[in-house]
């Protein structure tokens, strides 16, 4: 039996970056607030010295700073018909742990969604008529909310983070230089664009050429020093290429441990309990109200702690485990299609072409997770799909993220992996070989579920998760079709060898792609087929907030945290204006 | 530095506690404007930092505080009768705060810096006493002598005292305004700044024709802040000072170390009159006409190593050219911060790292990492030399003895 | 970082949560093991995260002598001595795997080590129950009864071109080994040894920086600012390792 702890207003269950902005909203509120978070406290300094944190074996090959599989992972399978097998290490994606999340180690990249995401199926049902739209035998949804009200949260997290960019629609102006198929933005970045490398140069003239619209990719890397709303100060962006995989050592990421814990952890209403790993959610009898958390905490003691709000905000993977686990909601059933919890697991869709050069030196180890110049006319619906045999698309860039040679070292296929011939092709092609990326879509299916495994349990005895996935056909047609746009761009920059990777085949969970795991408690204004409304509280536990990528109902050819970090806004605006209002109620 | 860095929310809410008791004593106006002055007083005073131990109750004293003779215990000061000063009277009080002596008239230790609170008028010094009387008494037996022999010898102090003690309040200077007398009033009484950044003689009394010209303190370099445009405050702006004093931040510096908490528990709350005037003060300060030295030549093998070495270890946050980020990354280019005589604080917090304080207007409270674990003592000494040879900034080379000794001296601690 | 003592709580917090019944009691009760926050956490002196440097000059931490003499071998052969660079052995790539053995990586404690053990689809992933220190203690002595049975003697003995051919059979998995597939064997030391060729020499391989220098690669530089747009420039930094480099010493 866990022991009991004296009860408090809330409690944040994660302290990510939708954790912490909820707790740093509720607490504002003058709500006390304690957020509980299964690894330790990450300090930039300590965590992320200059002169530890550039080491491409600790942090790149032997994740440093993922989750440790022992302590939690998953099982996976491509199908119902297979038996799920854990993931004994990280591949496809990565977890993090430690306050800060996974946000401490991602690249960065922060986009908003398109208007039209926002009603993905309506929008496509009203360009494409209902039979098109049925014909791709996909799971598609509203997500029960639209642009307007998204906006001034997405403005709101880009502030806190100090976003780098520029805008390509100001208040339905188009912009010079911006991304023309943005939804109409309120504000311009926080901090103008970084300096651009020769890549991603390289890649902009061409597309230009080509009558596109390159834009610089909107970053969480600062580009000077910026101080946000909060108070809380960062420096600016290095390019010193130790940055997806890596903490940062200079402030320039933008995280939850730089730009919003240090003004939170300072206010007498917050306390943060780090590794602490929350079990379940606790319900009354009635399964209709929250009643706190139960947590296990370092040394195997259990506590209940008891509060009048619960916000689960613990990533895709775990928000959707933590409800099964709690039984909120009714676990999704992929053959009846009945039930909520786990629905519409979706992913991204990662496609490249590779360019090899003889005549060009890109220094490639000069970069960051989120410096690049990207187009968007072939990204979502922003091409006409009439025809193709699919929806969806991508969103296509260079982004030279550094090339620490472990895991960077482009030889043409055909080279042996290793002896003489091997060394000479590394040698020759380390500085002149390039990638564009096109980070595709990836919409629901039926098929695609999270679930608790039957077979495999964590080291608490409670199931892992099961993640039930495989792309459908109409991404693997959008991925050849987006791969093949990707090359027409690359075939101008005249590279002496190009090699096209669309994405083929099952779905692998060895070779990593992006930790861009959506859906699972998805959000929408029909609770027969999503788990939250569009505030993030769950229908029938209106004291219950499920924050996170755990909400999309599918995901459009996006990186998903400035979508998350809008969500988590949104959802704390709701509770500080709507639901403290009428507490236990559903937000009308 | 023993002392644990207070969180200030847990100073902010022990000092509201204390105005709830304030309030239910408090009988008219008058005493709750007696008792409210004494209370930004005794911040202007910081008593808490040293009379309040982390965790502990406000003012029922157990800070520790590391003196070159041995630990002294700041004592209980809250009206318990039996282990604070709930027997004293006013002027039991007063006769501390102007003549350093306790009732039945023992000599406190120079700890307690009566040779600046001596400067501090009676009407405030009552105010303060008012205020105190109205905490919480707390029983908490301190222990305040914990030197060895024969410094625990209070008799010791009637020397110390003759040779170091210039007792009597604070007089005006009629050439000057309000505003510089006031501020003259603060640094040199209550602020006690001089406490810190005055250098010592060899007995620990100030220097006083050195006033203000800089000191070590527990390991760390009180800056000179006299008006020297080297390495004093000379090429700081008014507005920069009252900057610093009130956030802990200004387009040159981040206030680190024991000056991060006096920031903290002290000057984020002086008012903006006060910390006017203590910009007009000290820019009134002396040193206006020094001279800076020469810098080492850049040839030197010293400056080629160090340069290399702050190119791959400091350029990163503190910029290549020494500009450093304004609130985040100490400028080092042209600045009186690494001019110092002393360069005991730029080794110490090379190689031990530091937190830089935090307030509510700047809550970042960034972290310098520390580099005992990767660089060298020649590395340090010639990193640190090239950063006070380069940009404008021209002081002593650091040798690697002197980043040796304060290796072992932070280790022991 | 503070544990939190008093409950000094209650002067800012809202009663509006209450939706009836449950009335929030703040006295304090229990206090949990886990690590409590409030406020901005102390710094500690010479707080820091690095990881632990080897030391080459130490005997073998898990190797035995025979065993280091063949991954020496395997070594030598998948980055061979050329104009280019030195060889995977002499670079200190055997000293490597050794340590990483020695350490977390050698016995998957940070993995999900729990059965059942099944074989699944490629996609699942590695399924083996056999930890690094395992598979590299039952592959070696496995390597060397192949070769002793095909070429009378041990890996280590045979002629380069002779261990080229069993190296390249064990890639394609056509070198039947004893008790691990050859496949899992070769990738796991053709993945070590390149990660011992190209890691920081702070863990033992890679010596003087040797495999940086020879594709160009700068190492643990954290400052690009003045370069990033120095567009299709040949740079020639000398590289920079945790450890430090050359430029730093005192010259005369």
């Amino acid at each position: 039996m866990p022991t009991k702890l004296p009860a408090t207003d809330a409690v944040v269950v994660g302290l990510g970056w939708a954790g912490a902005i909820i707790a740093n909203e509720l607490v504002d509120e003058g709500l006390d607030v304690i957020g509980f978070e299964r690894g330790p406290w990450r300090d930039t300094a300590k965590d992320f010295n200059i002169a530890s944190v550039p080491d491409e074996l600790r942090y790149n090959a032997r994740q440093e700073l993922m989750l440790r599989t022992a302590q939690n992972t998953c099982t996976m399978r491509n199908d119902v018909s297979q038996t799920a097998l854990p993931m004994r290490s990280w591949g496809s994606f990565h977890p993090g742990n430690g306050t800060g999340g996974a946000g401490n180690h991602w690249a960065g990249i922060t986009f908003r969604f398109q208007p039209e995401d926002f009603r993905l199926h309506s929008h496509l049902t009203e360009r494409y008529g209902r039979q098109a739209v049925e014909a791709a035998n996909l799971t598609l949804q509203d997500w029960g909310t639209d642009w307007e009200e998204m906006e001034p949260h997405y403005a709101s997290f880009e502030r806190v983070a100090g976003i780098s960019g520029k805008a390509g629609n100001l208040n339905g102006t188009l912009q010079e230089g911006g991304n023309p198929f943005e939804g109409a933005r309120s504000i311009e970045y926080p901090t103008p664009p970084l300096k651009q490398p020769y890549g991603p140069t390289l890649f902009a003239e061409a597309a230009r050429e080509m009558g596109y619209h390159p834009f610089p990719v909107p970053s969480a890397l600062v580009s000077e020093g910026y101080t946000n709303p909060l108070g809380v100060t960062m420096g600016p962006c290095t390019f010193c290429g130790f940055c997806t995989n890596y903490g940062c050592a200079n402030y320039s990421k933008a995280s939850a441990i730089t730009t919003v814990l240090p003004a939170l952890i300072r206010k007498p209403n917050f306390t943060a309990k780090t590794n602490c790993e929350v079990l379940r959610v606790t319900l009354d009898p009635s399964g209709t109200r929250a009643t706190g958390i139960v947590y296990i905490d370092a040394s195997g003691r259990e506590w209940e702690q008891p509060a009048e709000l619960v916000i689960v905000a613990a990533f895709t993977l775990e928000n959707a485990r933590l409800m099964l686990l709690s039984g909120v909601g009714e676990p999704y059933d992929p053959i009846t299609q009945r039930g909520t919890t786990g629905r519409n697991y979706a992913y991204q869709t990662a496609n490249s072409v590779q360019l090899f050069f003889d005549d060009k030196n890109f220094n490639p180890f000069i970069g960051a997770g989120a410096v690049g110049m990207g187009i968007d006319e072939f990204n979502n619906d922003n091409f006409d799909h009439t025809g193709l045999g699919f929806f969806g698309g991508g969103s296509i860039r260079v982004t030279p993220i550094g090339a620490a040679p472990i895991a960077n070292r482009p030889v043409p296929p055909g080279t042996p992996t290793w002896g003489k011939e091997w060394k000479r092709a590394t040698v020759d092609n380390y500085l002149s070989t390039m990638s564009i990326g096109c980070e595709a879509s990836s919409y629901s299916q039926r098929g695609n579920y999270l679930s608790l495994d039957p077979n495999y349990s964590d080291r608490l005895g409670r199931p892992l998760l099961r993640m039930t996935f495989d792309f459908p056909e109409n991404d693997l047609r959008m991925a050849q079709y987006c791969t093949d746009r990707v090359a027409e761009i690359a075939r101008r920059m005249n590279p002496r060898q190009m090699v096209e990777k669309p994405m083929k085949g099952h779905w692998n969970s060895g070779p990593y792609q992006s930790s861009h795991v959506v859906g699972g408690f998805v959000m929408g204004s029909d609770p027969s087929v999503s788990s939250v409304n569009k505030y993030l509280q769950v229908w029938d536990v209106p004291n219950l907030f499920v924050v996170g990528a755990s909400a999309f109902p599918q995901n459009p050819g996006y990186n998903p945290t400035g979508t998350v970090g809008a969500l988590a806004y949104k959802a704390a605006d709701a509770i500080r204006r709507l639901y403290l209002k009428h507490p236990g109620e559903m937000i009308a | 530095m023993k002392r644990t860095l207070l969180t200030l929310s847990a100073v902010g809410l022990a000092l509201y506690a204390s105005l709830g008791a304030v309030l239910a004593h408090a009988q008219g106006a008058t005493e709750y404007d007696q008792v409210e002055k004494g209370r930004y007083l005794s911040t202007l005073g910081d008593c808490a930092a040293c009379h309040t131990a982390p965790g502990g109750k406000p003012f029922a004293g157990g800070v520790a505080i590391n003196t070159p003779f041995g630990k002294l215990v700041a004592p209980n000061i809250t009206p318990d009768d039996e282990t604070g000063l709930g027997k004293w009277t006013f002027d039991d009080f007063q006769r501390v705060m102007s003549e350093g002596r306790g009732p039945g008239g023992y000599h406190l230790y120079g700890a307690m810096p009566y040779t600046a609170y001596t400067k501090v008028s009676e009407e405030d010094n009552r105010a303060i006493w008012t205020y105190l009387q109205t905490l919480d008494p707390v029983d908490h037996l301190v222990v305040a002598n914990q030197l060895p022999f024969p410094f625990n010898q209070r008799f010791t102090l009637w020397g110390w005292n003759l040779l170091n003690f210039d007792k009597g309040e604070f007089e005006p200077n009629p050439e000057k305004s309000a505003e510089w007398n006031r501020g003259a009033y603060l640094v040199e009484g209550l602020g006690h700044c001089g406490t810190c950044h005055t250098p010592k003689n060899l007995i620990g009394g100030d220097k006083s024709s050195q006033f203000l010209e800089g000191s070590v303190v527990d390991d760390w370099y009180a800056p000179d802040i006299t008006a020297d445009p080297h390495k004093g405050i000379g090429a700081w702006s008014e507005q920069d000072l009252v900057d610093y004093l009130s956030t802990g931040k200004n387009r040159f510096d981040i206030a680190s170390g024991p000056m991060a908490e006096e920031v903290e528990h002290s000057s984020q709350y002086w008012n903006e009159d006060d910390l006017r005037a203590v910009a007009t003060y000290l820019k009134d300060g002396r040193n206006a006409d020094a001279q800076a030295p020469t810098p080492l030549a850049a040839e030197d093998p010293r400056m080629v190593s160090g340069g290399e070495i702050y190119a791959d270890r400091c350029a990163g946050c503190h910029t290549p050219n020494g500009a450093g980020v304004e609130g985040l990354f100490p400028r080092l280019a042209d600045t009186a911060l690494v001019n110092g005589d002393s360069a005991a604080s730029l080794m110490r917090v090379v190689l031990a790292g530091s937190r830089a304080g935090a307030t509510d207007a700047a809550p970042t409270a960034p972290s310098m990492p520390a580099f005992a674990w990767n660089l060298s003592d020649e590395e340090i000494s010639n990193v640190l030399t090239f950063v006070r040879n380069t940009w404008g900034n021209a002081a002593a080379p650091v040798s690697p003895s002197d980043v040796a000794e304060m290796r072992e001296t932070l280790e022991q601690h | 970082m503070s544990e939190k003592s008093t409950p000094v709580r209650g002067v800012t917090r809202r009663q509006v949560l209450t939706s009836g019944a449950a009335a929030v009691v703040l006295t304090a009760s229990g206090r949990a093991s886990a690590v409590t926050i409030d406020g901005t956490p102390q710094w500690r002196p010479f707080d820091h995260n690095a990881a632990d440097a080897v030391d080459p000059s130490q005997d073998w931490q898990f190797f035995t002598a025979e065993e280091a003499a063949t991954v020496e071998a395997i070594t030598e052969r998948l980055i061979p001595a050329d104009e280019l660079s030195i060889s995977g052995r002499e670079a200190g790539c055997a000293i490597f795997i050794d340590r990483q053995l020695a350490g977390f990586f050698g016995t998957s404690e940070r993995l999900y080590m729990q059965g059942p053990f099944v074989n699944g689809t490629p996609e699942q992933g590695d399924q083996s129950a056999l930890i690094p220190r395992q598979r590299y203690r039952v592959g070696l002595a496995a390597l060397d009864d192949y070769c002793r049975r095909q070429h009378q003697a041990r890996f280590a003995e045979l002629p380069g071109e002779s261990q080229d051919e069993v190296l390249s059979g064990l890639e394609r998995g056509e070198v039947p080994l004893e008790g691990i597939e050859a496949k899992e064997f070769f990738s796991l030391v053709h993945q070590n040894t390149m990660e011992g060729f190209f890691a920081d020499p702070v863990y033992g391989g890679n010596r003087d920086m040797v495999s940086w220098r020879m594709i160009g690669f700068p190492g643990a530089r954290y400052d690009y600012r003045d370069y990033i747009e120095k567009h299709n420039q040949k740079l020639d930094f000398e590289p920079l390792s945790i450890a430090g480099r050359s430029g730093w010493r005192t010259q005369g």
